[in-house]
């Protein structure tokens, strides 16, 4: 059963409809991401699950139960908010018992429970800190332990990591997944980093224009998008017009700027059917070339060569006059990955490893 | 930028001495003829004594400094009663509505507080205007006595000074940060919860300054007790008043004004002293 169950929920601010019949079903301990755009519902879909808003239609089930009007305060959901919201009146100890407290459980308990989180969060010995005392990354934690102090059902966290300097953040996402180990809570997090959402969670829930695009592992969103909004916002993508030419079983025959190429039929295109390939940077194969390219390769002219410490990244402009975007990694028996801006080469990329999409 | 450095100069001294004339000099007036002994020909004379300040501590003028100190604190009491929640939905009001709600509050403040005070005394007169509609609705057979009670004091104080407690907490209010009130809702705190514990705390600084604007003027608004409760209560403002222009006691007059001064000091002083803790346990 799932933890929590979004059936057909829809919400409107104004005349502008934010989330549009969305249904979602997270499960129990799972690592969620909502993963999108600015203003593409993700942060609503956490507020709609934690009592903050209230949908227009639809239905929210937690822990199978119809919870689609209670209030905030009587979820057992805690949050994570963006800027932390963190009461500038109290100390560290008091914003992270304020839950318990509201519980009436036993001042006894509640300075062990505080002591415990603290020290999951790394924050020995701050109790009587005040927050504005705390450094960025500090207060960060402090907002994690006011929730999971709780024991919560779910942990929502609402871009979290999107105000501290970049070495914090990746510090941080480290700890955030030891802490999810550790707890079994189930938590949901929303993000527009797809680097975050890649490498913190179990699912991805990629969002846009309030619906949901593609759910699924880091792995499968990364590696076969189901539409070109999901190849072009998660990752790099290069994507060529084409057509295709035959078909043969598992494969078919293309033609890509007056060029033919065999690739995977994994979506059963027909002969003559208009198609979209999509390719990573990184599963390109550059070849120099002097004349002309052999069969099933491109060819284009280096435009720029850009060498980023542990790849060398190129933009090659080909006959079309469309640019794309090459990775290359160095490695043991391949040291010359260096190019000459202007020289000619030829491109091309291992059967299997295009996404073929239907032309939109 | 020399022709700004000499505007600003100009400015200031304008200010500086406008300052001087009107408020440095009077003031120091009245602390020297508060030293000073009554004189009834030309209002005060040597030699220099310290009587006023003793005479002060009487039980007789102690009585109406107490009875000043219980009115300004009811009234203080009911203009924060009021205030507060009349501030809380000015500040929760959508957002072009609330130049215009605030625009009620300070309008009234454009005619003279004289004024508006007889207005109150001509709506609750025998014959005034609630008696007569209560009559006319077949309310009441014989006309409420509203003027000349501590009732009518009190609608005077708080009408004429609710202003200065909503305007320091709306200032407070409309800044607070909402994403507080939804941290504590999703915490587990009801709505009673959320204003105890966050909302209250963080608005202190506006209730303080709130209830000092209504404290001190409170006690020296000699004319609405001499209008409204027909000059049978005495506040620390009506006893200044009638030293100087009825019993012609100048020096004693001032040492009251000199002491209701200190009164002030002291009390702003506080208020300095816990606001920049607050605000310094609030920011870095």
């Amino acid at each position: 059963m799932p933890v929590v169950s979004l059936n057909n929920v829809s919400k409107s601010f104004g005349s502008q409809k934010v989330i549009d019949n969305l249904c979602l079903d997270i499960l129990k301990g799972e690592f969620l991401t909502l993963l999108g755009p600015s203003g593409c519902g993700k942060t609503t879909v956490l507020r709609l699950i934690a009592g903050l808003e209230t949908c227009d239609s639809g239905t929210i089930l937690i822990n199978g139960r119809d919870q689609t009007r209670l209030p905030a305060c009587d979820r057992d959901v805690n949050t994570v908010f963006q800027s932390y919201a963190l009461f500038p009146h109290m100390n560290v100890f008091d914003n992270i018992a304020f839950g318990l407290k509201l519980k009436k459980i036993p001042a006894q308990q509640i300075r062990e429970r505080v002591r415990e989180t603290l020290a999951l969060v790394k924050l020995e010995g701050m109790d009587n800190r005040p927050i504005s005392r705390l450094s960025g990354g500090q207060q960060q934690r402090v907002a994690i332990a006011r929730a999971i102090v709780n024991q919560p059902l779910i942990l929502l966290l609402d871009e979290p990591l999107s105000a501290l300097d970049y070495k914090l953040r990746k510090q941080m996402r480290l700890d955030l997944r030891h802490l999810h180990q550790k707890l079994g809570i189930t938590f949901v997090f929303v993000t527009h980093d797809q680097e975050e959402a890649l490498t913190l969670s179990d699912r991805i829930v990629v969002m846009h224009n309030g619906c949901i695009q593609q759910t699924g592992t880091p792995k499968e969103i990364y590696e076969t998008p189901v539409n070109l909004f999901v190849a072009d916002f998660v990752g790099e993508s290069n994507i060529f017009d084409a057509r295709v030419t035959s078909t043969t079983g598992p494969d078919m025959e293309i033609r890509i700027q007056g060029v033919s190429k065999m690739v995977q039929n994994r979506r059963n295109f027909k002969n003559d059917q208009a198609v979209k390939v999509l390719l990573r940077p990184e599963d390109m194969t550059v070849e120099r070339t002097n004349d002309q390219c052999p069969k099933g390769f491109l060819p284009g002219q280096v435009k720029e060569m850009i060498y980023k410490g542990t790849t060398v990244d190129l933009i090659i402009r080909l006959e079309n006059g469309q640019d794309i975007f090459v990775t290359q990694f160095f490695n043991e028996d391949d040291q010359d990955i260096f190019y000459d801006v202007n020289e000619r080469v030829c491109i091309s990329w291992i059967k299997g490893w295009e996404v073929t999409l239907p032309h939109e | 930028m020399n022709e700004k450095q000499g505007f600003k100069r100009f400015a200031i001294f304008l200010n500086m001495t406008w300052f001087a004339l009107f408020v440095l000099a009077p003031g120091l007036m009245v602390v020297g003829i508060s030293f000073l002994t009554r004189d009834i020909s030309s209002f005060f004379t040597w030699p220099l004594t310290l009587d006023h300040y003793r005479e002060l501590v009487d039980p007789v003028y102690a009585k109406v400094l107490k009875n000043s100190l219980v009115y300004s604190f009811n009234t203080t009491l009911l203009c924060l009663g009021i205030g507060y929640p009349f501030a809380w939905f000015l500040s929760r009001a959508a957002r072009h509505r609330r130049p215009l709600l605030l625009m009620m509050v300070i309008i009234p403040f454009w005619t003279s507080s004289l004024i508006r005070t007889y207005a109150l005394v001509i709506l609750m007169k025998a014959n005034g205007i609630i008696n007569t509609v209560l009559a006319a609705a077949g309310l009441i057979n014989e006309p409420l006595s509203l003027l000349y009670t501590d009732l009518a004091v009190y609608v005077g104080l708080v009408y004429s000074l609710l202003p200065f407690m909503i305007l320091p907490l709306y200032a407070v209010l409309e800044k607070m940060d909402t994403r507080l009130m939804e941290a504590a809702r999703d915490l587990g705190a009801n709505s009673f919860q959320v204003f105890v514990h966050v909302v209250l705390p963080l608005s202190l600084p506006g209730v303080m300054a709130g209830c000092i604007m209504v404290f001190l003027p409170a006690m020296g608004l000699f004319y609405i007790p001499d209008l409204l409760g027909g000059a049978k209560t005495m506040l620390v403002g009506n006893f200044i008043k009638n030293q100087f222009l009825t019993a012609g006691n100048w020096p004693f007059g001032s040492a009251a004004s000199v002491f209701l001064l200190l009164l002030m000091v002291v009390m702003l002083g506080i208020y300095f002293f816990v606001s920049t803790r607050f605000n310094r346990s609030q920011t870095s």
